[in-house]
């Protein structure tokens, strides 16, 4: 795993005790909150509803159990004892006190983790494949590239006052676990001719105005990977909308000048940097790989799992939906669920963190990793240790079996903590879960994604989920839209808006109408949510959320 | 005629804890929505929202919200700021688990 050298360190230290002097300055009254936000939002400080929250960056998700350990620490000691993992691999703090804030990122600081560009019109966090470096379906693990490419990103002196913020996603794999089509800049490493390089997309985004990602360029080599993707950055820092703040990510530039103009605007520009890059990009890169090195891998006997499996029903439903298959013989990926339901979906305890750090240490070969879907994964399991991992897990009530299924929702924070909210998230996560949980129907169900946003910027990426709500104010009171149809895999697209948003007290119960509705539809038990609806069209389903007008027209 | 004026408490969030505050007419500012100054004219809220510029120290995030006047004084009129007066809905975290403290 990446260790930081004395200069990322240095650097560290020397911006938390730059932040230190600013709070300071801000208490003291000698900096007005005009002047003291956007200091503080560099720093992953937000001001929400009821307090501060400070955002941390995962970077590509990766942590050890030192670094959860800390986490852990973090929520006790600072906070209300938990703290909330985000689709954007980042952990959130909701109660911190603006006082405590720099010494929460010296300690962080310690374990090699900072807030840096995890807010601002920067390059934020650059998120990956939360199974890079064990999916069996991978062709080289994507993070060492994350890596050079938070090192080169991180205070880059042109992209500091971009014309809005710029997020980069990262897969080593064909599934795109990553939503690369949904980011600034998505990139898929591709094969040609056994050659390693990258598929480039760029534009796309969620938000007020989704767009799915367009491919720049189909075949991008390794080497050329720094240049290119700061010569996009570099074009739509040029080319972007300053003038408007909703129109100034680069999926507007993309889309206002066309993929044609923008791509000879880059490949220009590329020609004009590549030069540049002297090839210390790729050394840095050989040392970087280095230090991502696959554990090793133990070979042992498997014929105790098997019999476990066979003789503990809920063990056996456990590994059918929360394991992924590795590419060591013998392992596997385990997705520890914090979805339990009726629970706030990617909230951890201090006491649970540190639950996850210790079987990573113990089973684990001391490696996290978080998920953009709010989940913990730890990516390199033997079988033959799953049984006792299963066990802890059960005792710290983290062996919630429902791992890509009704329940494992993504809902973003909403109107319990976020000021841009317009209306709460939470809540019906929480009821929605409760009630599949109490119908016993998710494992029938099968495979399905709910998503939630409190508001149209789509922090929960409800506009890529098969079935996404986003939560509106109408008229002062809650509403939720349903969209129906989205997808956030390699084959990405955004939903369609079904009709009328529902009330607070009408959302649960049309979802429960919709999936009972589509349980009646389904060819066979084996056809998704999503495959009915790309079958059936969006017909069936408006008539199944709106009897009422079905009945009228008739 | 004047305009309608929908009546105003000025509120924000305190500057080292973060938790929410409401200006009451004696210049402190409360953490009860209730003994907030209840401001019926525009151009008394505008006043008051010139006074906050000197309040840097102790609060950040000033603005005015729409008030109501209820039994035991100002209430909210809109969700989110209701939403404000307790803390969050998923746990008992907030000023719904905590004692209010008044004029700090
Ligand atoms: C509570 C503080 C938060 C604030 C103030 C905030 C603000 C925003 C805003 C303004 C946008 C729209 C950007 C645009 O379209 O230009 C956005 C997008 C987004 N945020 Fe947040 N957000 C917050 C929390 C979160 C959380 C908790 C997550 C993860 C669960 C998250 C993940 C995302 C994602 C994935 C997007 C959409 C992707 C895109 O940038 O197009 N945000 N956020
Ligand atoms: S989608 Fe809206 S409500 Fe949800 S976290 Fe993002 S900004 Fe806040």
């Amino acid at each position: 795993m990446y260790k930081y050298n004395n200069f990322d360190e240095d650097f560290v230290k020397e911006r938390v005790s730059q932040f230190r002097e600013q709070v300071s300055r801000r208490i003291d009254g000698s900096l007005t909150e005009d002047e003291f936000k956007p200091l503080r939002l560099m720093n992953g400080l937000y001001l929400q509803l009821h307090a501060y929250m400070l955002r941390v960056a995962v970077p590509y998700g990766t942590l050890n159990s030192a670094q959860m350990d800390k986490l852990a620490h973090l929520a006790d000691t600072y906070d209300k004892g938990y703290g909330h993992f985000t689709t954007r691999q980042n952990i959130q703090y909701n109660w911190p006190k603006l006082s405590d804030v720099p010494d929460m990122l010296s300690e962080l600081a310690d374990v090699g983790m900072h807030a840096i560009q995890t807010s601002g019109n920067t390059i934020r966090n650059v998120t990956a494949d939360h199974f890079a470096g064990a999916a069996a379906d991978e062709i080289a693990d994507p993070r060492p590239v994350a890596e050079l490419m938070r090192q080169w990103s991180t205070d880059h002196p042109e992209f500091q006052f971009m014309p809005r913020k710029f997020k980069i996603a990262i897969t080593g794999s064909p599934n795109d676990r990553a939503v690369t089509k949904a980011h600034d800049i998505g990139l898929r490493m591709v094969l040609l001719n056994g050659i390693s390089g990258y598929e480039v997309i760029v534009g796309g985004g969620l938000g007020r105005t989704p767009m799915i990602g367009k491919v720049i360029t189909d075949f991008l080599p390794q080497a050329d990977l720094l240049p290119y993707v700061e010569a996009i950055i570099s074009v739509w820092n040029r080319l972007g909308r300053r003038d408007n703040k909703y129109k100034s990510r680069i999926k507007i530039t993309v889309h206002e000048h066309g993929i044609d103009k923008f791509r000879r605007l880059v490949d220009a520009r590329f020609i004009e940097i590549r030069p540049f890059f002297s090839g210390i990009d790729q050394e840095i890169l050989a040392k970087i790989e280095k230090q991502f090195a696959a554990p090793e891998f133990k070979i042992a006997d498997t014929k105790g799992y098997e019999a476990v499996r066979l003789i503990n029903p809920a063990f056996r439903s456990w590994t059918d939906t929360n394991l992924k298959q590795h590419r060591a013989d013998g392992y596997v990926i385990v997705s520890i669920s914090i979805k339990k339901h009726g629970a706030t979906p990617g909230d951890a305890t201090s006491d649970q963190m540190r639950v996850m750090a210790d079987l990573a240490r113990t089973y684990g070969h001391d490696e996290l990793r978080i998920s953009h879907e709010q989940n913990v994964i730890l990516p390199h399991v033997h079988k033959s240790d799953l049984s006792k991992l299963y066990t802890v897990l059960r005792t710290a009530g983290l062996a919630t079996a429902n791992i890509g299924l009704a329940s494992d929702i993504i809902a973003c924070p909403g109107m319990d903590y976020c000021a841009l909210a317009t209306a709460r998230s939470i809540p019906v996560a929480q009821e929605i879960a409760v009630r599949f949980d109490e119908l016993k129907i998710e494992h029938d169900i099968g495979a399905l994604k709910i998503k939630i946003s409190g508001c149209i910027n789509a922090c929960g990426h409800h506009h890529v989920g098969h079935i996404g709500i986003l939560g509106l104010d109408r008229a002062g009171v809650e509403n939720y839209q349903i969209t129906l149809g989205g997808d956030h895999t390699e084959t990405a697209a955004i939903g369609e808006r079904a009709g009328p948003g529902f009330s607070a007290d009408e959302i649960v119960p049309a979802i429960e109408r919709l999936v009972l509705g589509y349980m009646d539809l389904r060819s066979s038990p084996d056809e998704t949510f999503l495959n009915a609806y790309h079958r059936l069209g969006v017909a069936p389903f408006k008539a199944i959320l709106y009897p009422q007008e079905k009945a009228n027209a008739a | 005629m004047a305009r309608s004026f929908t009546p105003k408490v000025v509120t924000a969030n305190r500057l080292i804890q973060g938790d929410t505050v409401w200006l009451t007419a004696n210049g402190y500012w409360s953490s009860d929505i209730c003994e907030a100054e209840f401001i019926t004219d525009a151009g008394t809220a505008e006043l008051r929202m010139i006074d906050t510029e000197t309040q840097a120290h102790l609060v950040a995030g000033a603005y005015l919200a729409d008030a109501v006047m209820g039994e035991k004084g100002p209430k909210p009129i809109h969700f989110r700021e209701d939403f404000r007066t307790r803390g969050p809905s998923n746990y008992a975290h907030g000023k719904q688990a905590e004692k209010v403290e008044k004029n700090v």
